[in-house]
């Protein structure tokens, strides 16, 4: 199944906390995961702690699943890293500001492995 | 033991200047009254201990000395066309005069992490200016607080506490029981959870619903329909009347206006709102600023610039347009031939576009720590740590300027140091 949604990214205090220590596996924790509420996870019809692919035009990652209550439906979020920043919208708008909220994104349930941030950025090489 | 008291904390905009260090044999031992934030990055980590550098991105990196390493950044940085310096937040002030300085000796493009926070704040402010005050005033004054897009239980943890919803100042002796919050995100953040009114819109919208709340202030109520951007007119107008009610407002906004549809011209229209609002009541609005001296580069970069950020000295004399000289304008256009990244992680940042670019391109890092920048560097640089082995000026959020103390000795070079001697090294391989 797959969940059409917007795709926000933003700070988290685990995020913030680790954001010096960006090669250990608490940064990861903190930052490869994709929040939905309860809702939407129903309708991808797996629980939290899976792995999901987001997709946007953009670019896809793999990431962690988590509940987020607070999400309306239809709302993606994904703390601010280089999980998020790989499906966010580069384009700048004319004022030097890449668009890292209101992302259209596709989700859906994977097997795939969240890359460690060593390969994700070898990815671009 | 050495007990240092009111130390500087090197991490948000907030700047907290109450903590308490306990040194012992030159290690940081304990970090009192600071939140997880500021403690984790004064505890430190694991640093980069010694000066790296490889041609080739995929191969390892070989341990160099300082002035191998210096050498190597000179020779990348004047073999470059169209040098770009990005970074700069997480240091202090004293590090952006000397970066500029190299800038305009190279002829670069310096910009810095505004340009993914607040960078299109800095837009808005030049159309409209900003009726702000000082987090004092604030903390001692404010009755209604609104934070627009900002979420401070994550990214400012003691902002509520020092300036704002809790804080206890001259006339607002109640604290929390004497103010009203209000809350304007997307999504019920934990920091909407302790609002007393929350308005929840729909993701993009915040410029319509500024926009409502301007024509209800200004008696146009009748033009604005049932419901905009998921907002009803019953709940803008209650959200006009607090606003017109409150004594002192103090408006915090965050990466909600800046980085959702429309960007600058969000923050744009908040500003004539507050404008606006003084015909009724005293209003102040201030960026919730990221990284501790984000701000300080905006104001170094101004004062011997003119301009705040995506500064291009190609032409000789300084020219900014963020939109074509900001950071990701750049890098997107595949203009910048080489790149140093400094006390900011474009690596970790920056849109995958973009970083497709810098591992394309020869970078040089200077931070202290290993970070996604490292993976696409050529050289990196380890230096001392800002705020923490070396001091320095710093701005606060409301543009306070507050001097960073040194809790202990450096382990590695200062960022002053590693720029003044490239700066050398370009100036000499150049023949002046």
């Amino acid at each position: 199944m797959t969940l059409n949604a917007i795709l926000i990214t933003g700070r988290t205090i685990n995020q913030g906390a680790t954001i010096e220590n960006k090669t250990s596996s608490d940064y990861q924790e903190a930052t490869a995961y994709c929040e939905l509420n309860p809702k939407d996870i129903g309708i991808l019809g797996i629980s939290p702690g899976s792995r999901v692919l987001v997709k946007t035009d953009h670019g896809d990652v793999v990431v962690k699943l988590k509940e987020n209550k607070g999400n309306p439906d239809g709302m993606a979020f994904i703390p601010m890293g280089p999980w998020a920043n790989a499906v966010v919208d580069p384009d700048t708008k004319g004022c030097g500001m890449p668009g890292f909220k209101g992302i259209p994104a596709r989700i859906e349930p994977t097997d795939k492995k969240v890359l460690l941030m060593k390969e994700l950025i070898a990815r671009y090489k | 033991m050495t007990v240092i008291t009111d130390a500087l904390c090197p991490f948000c905009g907030c700047l907290c200047d109450d903590l308490t260090i306990v040194v012992e044999d030159n290690k940081i031992t304990d970090v009192k009254q600071a939140c997880k934030l500021g403690a984790s990055k004064i505890m430190g980590h694991h640093r980069i201990k010694a000066p790296m550098m490889r041609k080739d991105k995929n191969s390892e990196f070989k341990e160099v000395s300082y002035e191998e390493a210096i050498n190597e950044a000179a020779n990348i940085l004047s073999n470059s066309k169209r040098p770009l310096l990005y970074g700069w937040a997480s240091a202090v002030c004293e590090v952006h005069k000397k970066g500029i300085l190299l800038a305009e000796e190279l002829g670069a493009i310096i910009d810095n992490t505004a340009t993914v926070c607040h960078g299109p704040s800095t837009l808005a402010v030049h159309e409209k200016g900003l009726p702000s005050a000082t987090l004092g005033q604030v903390k001692n004054r404010a009755d209604v607080i609104v934070f627009w897009g900002s979420n401070p239980v994550h990214a400012h943890p003691r902002h509520m506490g020092r300036y704002s919803v809790f804080a206890k100042g001259l006339f607002s002796e109640k604290g929390r029981k004497g103010r009203k919050v209000v809350v304007v995100d997307v999504r019920k953040t934990d920091t909407a959870n302790m609002a007393d009114q929350f308005v929840q819109l729909e993701q993009g919208s915040d410029y319509l619903v500024i926009s409502a709340l301007r024509a209800i202030l200004s008696g146009h109520a009748d033009v604005v329909p049932e419901s905009v951007g998921g907002v009803s007119k019953e709940q803008l107008s209650k959200l006009v009347d607090t606003l017109k009610t409150g004594k002192f407002v103090g408006i915090f906004f965050g990466m909600g206006l800046t980085q959702s549809k429309s960007r600058y011209k969000n923050i744009d229209n908040a500003i004539s709102l507050v404008t606006e609002l003084n015909a009724f009541t005293k209003c102040v609005i201030t960026p919730m600023r990221g990284h501790y001296n984000v701000t300080g580069f905006g104001n170094v970069c101004a004062w011997e610039t003119g301009f705040a950020t995506a500064v291009d000295f190609a032409r000789g004399a300084p020219y900014y347009n963020p939109g074509e000289t900001a950071a990701n304008d750049v890098l997107l256009r595949k203009e910048t031939d080489a790149a140093m990244i400094i006390a900011g992680d474009a690596g970790a940042h920056f849109p995958a576009d973009s970083v497709r670019h810098l591992a394309k391109i020869p970078v040089v890092q200077i931070d202290p720590y290993w970070n996604p920048t490292t993976e696409v560097a050529n050289v990196v640089i380890p230096v001392a740590i800002c705020g923490v082995e070396v001091e320095g000026t710093a701005y606060r959020m409301d543009g306070v300027s507050l001097r960073m103390r040194k809790m202990v000795e450096p382990t590695h070079l200062p960022d002053t140091e590693v720029l003044e001697k490239i700066t050398e090294r370009v100036k000499a391989l150049r023949g002046e």
